[in-house]
């Protein structure tokens, strides 16, 4: 076992870990933070995906090991300091943008990562983004138009389908 | 997994002696290497973390070479080659998805060489250099068939150095599920000759479409290549493309790649 310390939401954390503990096993069985989700465990869904150093990444895919005195953005963190929710967070909700929820935390932390790298994204770079977050639920639609309303712009004109 | 140790070495030197031990293996971006670790087809004593070697990170370019450190990410590599060598920026910001593209390195995929991958048709298609903790290796002799290159065990892909040519490009026809190139072309044209590469078809990996390299060394245009066909044996056959499929994209996307590159 090695010691970790890395700061999450913005508070250092420090755990002991073996050097096969995941990203997400040391988030999730370790640190009780189970707003990521463990969808494939293969790399392939997305449902994972935290910020590091400011970069999504798939937490089931790095080790705790690599992440440390890194900085880690998880969901936990994404609400307003008074709790409410964040801009992307309101426009799922407003905009039906999950249905069963699995696959949120991840589509809300790609979709951060997306909106501060390119604030105005069109429709097919939003789609073409989220190529490694997968839905079994909403069809994408209003994941899409959930992110582009909370990019600032009318979505009024995609239609709901 | 099994239980293993993870280090992260500061330096190229550090990670070479790491690596002396029984057992060790280099871990890149892990985007290849942790999903065979939970299949358990790999069972390392200990992992050599490359990505905090800072001398192996970066991009630079020098005299008509582009340089790439070999723990680059290929997040980076579309960013920072952008105006240099638009061709492999392009390719690299194709690779899987972002958070893909975050993690994954360049050296991870070229040691990987899986048949597949996008780097390895940049690499014989450019005649790249691999360099490597203790050489340098030339891309037409690095490739050794799927999965299988000219790296000896615990030699470490440092840097990779790329010619620059006047116009590249890379058509990748893409297999959805895995997002990787059910075929892929890189054509790179420079003041001596074109050059040809294809992965995701071949049985034996990345390989040069040379009859295509005369063509088009001759007339650089997707015309040039309407008259060539190319030979279903020894092509990848499964259930997304067959191998006489495969044989017909090789030549589709190398027009596509000559027409995008012109
Ligand atoms: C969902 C998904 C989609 C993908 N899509 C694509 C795609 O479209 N195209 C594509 O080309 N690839 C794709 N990949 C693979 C990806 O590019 C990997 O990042 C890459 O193949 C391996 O790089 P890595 O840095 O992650 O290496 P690792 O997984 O860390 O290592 C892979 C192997 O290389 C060795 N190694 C690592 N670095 C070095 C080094 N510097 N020197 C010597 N040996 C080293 C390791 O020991 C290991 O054997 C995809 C992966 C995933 C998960
Ligand atoms: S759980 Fe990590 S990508 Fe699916
Ligand atoms: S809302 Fe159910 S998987 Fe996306």
């Amino acid at each position: 076992m090695t010691k970790v310390t890395m700061k999450i939401n913005g508070k250092e954390v420090s755990g002991e870990v073996e050097g096969r503990t995941l990203l997400a096993t040391f988030l999730r069985e370790d640190l009780h933070m189970t707003g990521t989700h463990i969808g494939c465990d293969t790399s392939q869904c997305g449902a994972c995906v935290v910020h590091v150093n400011g970069k999504a990444v798939k937490s089931c895919t790095m080790f705790a090991a690599e992440a440390e005195g890194a900085d880690v953005a998880t969901i936990e963190g994404q609400a307003n300091a008074d709790g409410s929710l964040n801009v992307i967070q309101q426009a799922f909700q407003d905009h039906h943008g999950l249905q069963c929820g699995f696959c949120t935390p991840g589509m809300v932390m790609s979709a951060a990562a997306l909106l501060k790298e390119n604030p105005k994204p069109t429709e097919s770079e939003v789609r073409a983004y989220l190529e490694g977050n997968i839905c079994r639920c909403t069809g994408y639609h209003n994941i899409v138009k959930a992110i582009m309303a909370a990019s600032g712009q009318d979505v009024s004109a995609i239609a709901a389908e | 997994m099994y239980a293993f140790d993870i280090e992260r070495p500061k330096s190229v030197a550090d990670a070479v002696a790491a690596l002396g031990t029984e057992d060790a293996m280099p871990l890149g971006g892990g985007q290849t290497l942790i999903p065979t670790l939970k299949q358990r087809l790999a069972s390392p004593a200990k992992l050599v973390s490359l990505t905090g070697v800072e001398e192996m990170v970066g991009v630079s370019t020098d005299h008509g070479m582009l340089r790439i450190g070999g723990a680059t990410t290929h997040a980076t590599v579309a960013a920072e080659a952008a105006s240099s060598f638009p061709g492999l920026a392009g390719l690299a910001s194709h690779i899987g998805d972002p958070a893909v593209r975050n993690r994954g390195t360049i050296g991870g995929s070229l040691a990987n060489n899986d048949p597949a991958a996008c780097y390895p048709a940049a690499a014989l298609g450019t005649g790249a250099t691999i360099i490597t903790s203790n050489r340098e290796i030339a891309a037409d002799d690095y490739f050794e068939g799927m999965f299988t290159t000219a790296l000896h065990e615990g030699e470490v892909i440092t840097a990779v150095s790329f010619p620059i040519p006047e116009k590249a490009n890379y058509q990748k026809f893409l297999q959805p599920a895995s997002r990787f190139a059910l075929v892929g072309v890189f054509v790179a044209k420079y003041s001596d000759g074109v050059r040809v590469a294809v992965t995701g078809a071949s049985n034996n990996g990345v390989f040069r479409w040379e009859e295509a390299e005369a063509a088009l060394s001759a007339d650089f245009s997707a015309d040039a290549i309407s008259g060539l066909s190319v030979s279903a044996d020894d092509m990848i056959s499964d259930l997304h493309g067959d191998a006489a499929y495969r044989a017909h994209l090789v030549k589709v996307m190398t027009g596509r790649a000559v027409t995008a590159a012109a």
